[in-house]
């Protein structure tokens, strides 16, 4: 019984961090190269709709995580023509993009459907990433539950560890974290500035639409309203709880994720506690966590956002 | 062996403009083969521009530049890089958060993907041994003191091979030993048959370092000498267009009233490790009181916590006889202390604000500059001009961001601004560093005319020159304590030099005669 449950929580619990994880360590790309990019949550939103409405037509969920992965890197690379180009504030930028990107989102929901439902995408289904067991391991009792994920959840396990090497050991993600500490040195470097910030934005967009889609193609299969319920903004606090770090990314995830299964099963069991407090309880406990967690990491050591982020570069600008 | 040498380095026609000022104006430029070459000029000569044309940071407007006798076409640094040329910069180009050997690898691309960090290590410790440029590759740069970042821009070169290296005032923040050190460096290079083009306001630099001079003048070239042929004075006479006086006049000192008056004061560092261990001083209305002593040693904590920007752990401060002890520093600025940072984009002057803006920044809140809590534009601007005419401040226009001035000018407006606010004492620190002779002159002279008004004046310079020449008495400061304060009539470089390295001024007669009795001992 009580295997049973740990069993449960730990799947849901990486079922649920698994959109979480893509963006963060999408963001902290982003962030690394010195933009922030407040809009996350309409390019998950966006990548939700559109992979699901891909997905349904053409039958395919592959083709639903190209169109989201294509979708996203658009968003991403007008918030960098805005940021990097125009000079615009990244703020304002940033959160015109999710305004818009929601607005979007909602609309193409009511429109993209079948005529049956009167051209609504809500209520429809259409195919979806099912768990893959793998053999032997999945039978582990409790852990078994980290091998009967989807397939998405299995390149979480490739891709923080990948993110994590390419950031503090290759050239390049050398040269990314000096983009985002100090453009005027990097560019004397020899690093071409503005293209390292339009490309890690565009892969932090891209991977954002990802986190979209696994919501709509995995975790809650389907389309509703509204559908990433505030993810992308929790991802921007998990950034900061994460120091930037892509190994960190995980763990927060987890946090969110694990309060939402326990959540879940409290719900399961039935309750007199209000459902609306229950649904509510991971952004709180997620954002105490956090303010905790930063504030003690951040006395104890000499780490922090990256020193140019929000800043413009331009050459000639002293 | 009289054969015509080529240059490895021509800039013809050089002209760069910003908005309102040309920066560069036609200027040519040469540089030979194992050569060292002197760049001088007044600050805002046009001097970092030219440079930072050549790396390939700024675009010219006209002109054209040869390396190897081959026409270059330089668009960003990496170009530079691989023609073999190489900067230092004004302001370090360093990433605190990142270790030397990262810094030093940043964005080189003939590097593989993985980088061993243990061999980019191997290497530097090579380099370090060759050229005597001590430094642990896994440091972080923000544990390095100012000298050693030092060492890691010139490593960077060296590791990427230039064989044209730009120092661009490479000594302005160092200790004269650590110029001299670098001196040596440079000798090595130039001997392996590297290049240098070399920036300084020093003099004797000059004449040590360099081969031949050239000297900027409002963005043009004026004059081009041999070194051995030129002297520091027609050096300083080009460059300012004017004689300028290396000594100047001083009346006697007139010390009045107590203005400041330390007691045991104690405090520590941003680390939270001690820097001032029961230090005590006095200065007295019409006097300069110079703080002599190794960088390093307390005196940024010491200038602090006279402004109320530190909170002492001990000890008490006083402000005529005010007890003035962790005061907030608007109280302070209020008791009539005036504060020229060290730091002066970052604590003097706020870069994106306009010049007249940073010179009302003490006395906005006051009429006539403001009335009834609303700012008044025009008295603003009216006060600017004045400042701007009275202390000569070069810039295009009252309204012009300050950071787009050039470092001498931005230290003048700070100083308009202090010596207009100051009302009992000043403190100054390292108030001439990277101000070129005229400036040096101009600053000195405002300080002194400080004194003759009977304001007290905090001196901490790491220039003993300075000191002897306009301070009154001179506290030598060693490890957060004052080890001896003598008058700069009595006092000479190496009674200074002995206490900055912790001989206390009660126990250096005993020394020198401790010395005097050994050396005759070993004879
Ligand atoms: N990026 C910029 N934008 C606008 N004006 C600039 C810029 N850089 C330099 N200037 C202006 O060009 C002129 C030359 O500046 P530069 O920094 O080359 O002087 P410098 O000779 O190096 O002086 P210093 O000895 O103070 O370093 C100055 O008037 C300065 O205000
Ligand atoms: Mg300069």
């Amino acid at each position: 019984m009580i295997i049973s449950l740990l069993t449960s929580v730990l799947s849901i619990t990486l079922r649920a961090g698994t959109s979480l994880v893509y963006a963060t360590v999408g963001e902290i790309y982003t962030e690394r190269s010195g933009i922030l990019n407040l809009g996350l949550e309409g390019m998950m939103l966006m990548g939700a709709v559109t992979a699901f409405a891909t997905a349904y037509y053409s039958g395919s969920v592959g083709l639903g995580l190209v169109v989201a992965l294509a979708v996203g890197a658009m968003l991403a690379a007008i918030h960098a023509f805005l940021t990097v180009t125009m000079r615009a504030n990244q703020v304002v930028s940033g959160l015109s993009i999710t305004l818009f990107g929601s607005g979007l989102a909602s609309f193409l929901g009511q429109r993209l459907g079948p005529v049956s439902n009167n051209y609504y995408l809500v209520g429809m289904v259409g195919p979806k990433f099912t768990p893959i067991r793998i053999p032997w391991l999945s039978k582990i009792p409790v852990l078994g539950a980290l091998f009967s994920q989807d397939i998405l959840t299995y390149l979480v396990y490739l891709l923080v560890p990948l993110a994590w090497f390419y950031l503090y050991k290759t050239r390049e993600g050398l040269n990314l974290r000096a983009v985002g500490e100090n453009p005027q040195t990097a560019d004397a470097m020899g690093i071409n500035v503005t293209r390292t910030r339009y490309l890690y934005t565009v892969f932090g967009g891209m991977l954002a639409g990802l986190g979209g889609a696994h919501l709509s193609l995995a975790y809650t299969p389907g389309w509703t309203e509204n559908l990433t319920g505030g993810r992308g903004w929790i991802v921007i606090a998990l950034v900061i709880f994460a120091m930037w770090n892509p190994a960190r990314a995980i763990l927060g995830a987890i946090l969110f994720g694990g309060i939402n299964a326990v959540q879940f099963r409290i719900q399961a069991a039935g309750t007199t506690i209000p459902a609306e407090f229950l649904n509510m309880l991971p952004y709180l406990l997620t954002i105490l966590v956090l303010i905790v967690m930063t504030w003690w990491e951040a006395l104890s050591k000499r780490i922090g956002a990256p020193a140019a982020l929000g800043n413009a570069y331009m050459r000639e600008d002293k | 062996m009289n054969e015509v040498k080529t240059p490895i380095l021509e800039m013809q026609g050089i002209t760069k403009r910003f908005p309102g000022v040309l920066a560069n104006d036609h200027v040519d430029l040469e540089l030979y083969p194992g050569e060292v070459l002197a760049l001088l000029g007044e600050n805002g000569a046009g001097k970092s521009t030219l440079m930072n044309v050549l790396v390939g940071l700024y675009r010219p407007d006209e002109g054209e530049i040869y390396v190897r006798g081959k026409r270059a076409e330089i668009h960003s640094p990496k170009d530079a890089a691989a023609l073999g040329i190489g900067m230092v910069h004004q302001n370090f180009m360093l990433v605190k958060t990142m270790t030397v050997a990262e810094n030093i690898i940043l964005g080189m691309s003939d590097l593989p993907f993985v980088p061993s960090m243990e061999t980019v290590g191997k290497r530097i410790t090579e380099i370090s041994k060759r050229y005597n440029l001590q430094v642990d590759p896994n440091a972080y740069i923000w544990q390095l003191s100012v000298g050693e970042q030092q060492r890691v821009e010139i490593l960077k070169l060296v590791y990427r091979g230039a064989e044209i290296l730009i120092l661009d005032e490479p000594t302005a923040v160092l200790t004269p030993q650590e110029s001299h050190e670098l001196a040596g460096v440079l000798k090595v290079m130039t001997d392996e048959g590297k290049s240098a083009i070399f920036i300084t306001h020093k003099m004797e630099e000059v004449m040590e370092f360099s081969d031949w001079v050239r000297v900027l003048q409002h963005g043009k070239l004026v004059a081009v000498r041999r070194t051995q042929d030129t002297s520091p004075q027609e050096l300083a006479r080009l460059m300012v267009g004017r004689e300028v006086l290396f000594r100047l006049d001083k009346a006697a000192c007139t010390p009045t009233e107590t203005i400041l008056e330390l007691q045991d004061v104690h405090a520590d560092d941003d680390k939270g490790l001690p820097a001032l261990r029961g230090l005590s001083l006095t200065i007295h209305g019409g006097e300069i009181v110079g703080i002599a002593g190794v960088a390093g040693n307390g005196q940024r904590q010491l200038s602090e916590v006279v402004t109320g920007l530190r909170r002492v752990t001990g000890g008490q401060v006083f402000i005529r006889r005010k007890d003035m002890t962790n005061q907030n520093p608007l109280s302070v600025i209020k008791a009539g202390v005036s504060h020229i940072p060290a730091d002066r984009i970052g604590m003097g002057a706020v870069g994106n604000m306009a010049v007249s803006e940073n010179l009302v920044m003490k006395g906005y809140r006051e009429a006539p500059i403001v009335i009834n809590g609303v700012l008044r534009p025009n008295r603003i601007l009216e006060f600017a001009h004045k400042m701007i005419e009275m202390f000569r401040i070069a810039t295009p226009t009252p309204q012009t961001r300050i950071k787009f001035l050039s470092g001498g000018n931005i230290q003048k407006a700070i100083l308009a601004r202090e010596i207009d606010a100051c009302d009992g004492l000043l403190v100054a620190v390292y108030p001439s560093r990277g101000l070129d002779v005229g400036a040096t002159e101009s600053v000195r002279r405002m300080l002194l005319a400080q004194r003759e008004e009977g304001m007290g004046v905090l001196l901490i310079s790491e220039d003993l020159e300075e000191l002897l020449t306009i301070a009154d008495r001179i506290a030598v400061m060693f490890e957060g304590q004052i080890m001896g304060v003598v008058a700069s009539d009595d006092a000479d470089v190496e009674t200074l030099g002995l206490m900055m390295a912790g001989v206390k001024r009660e126990d250096l007669a005993v020394e020198i005669e401790d010395a005097v009795s050994t050396s005759t001992a070993s004879s």
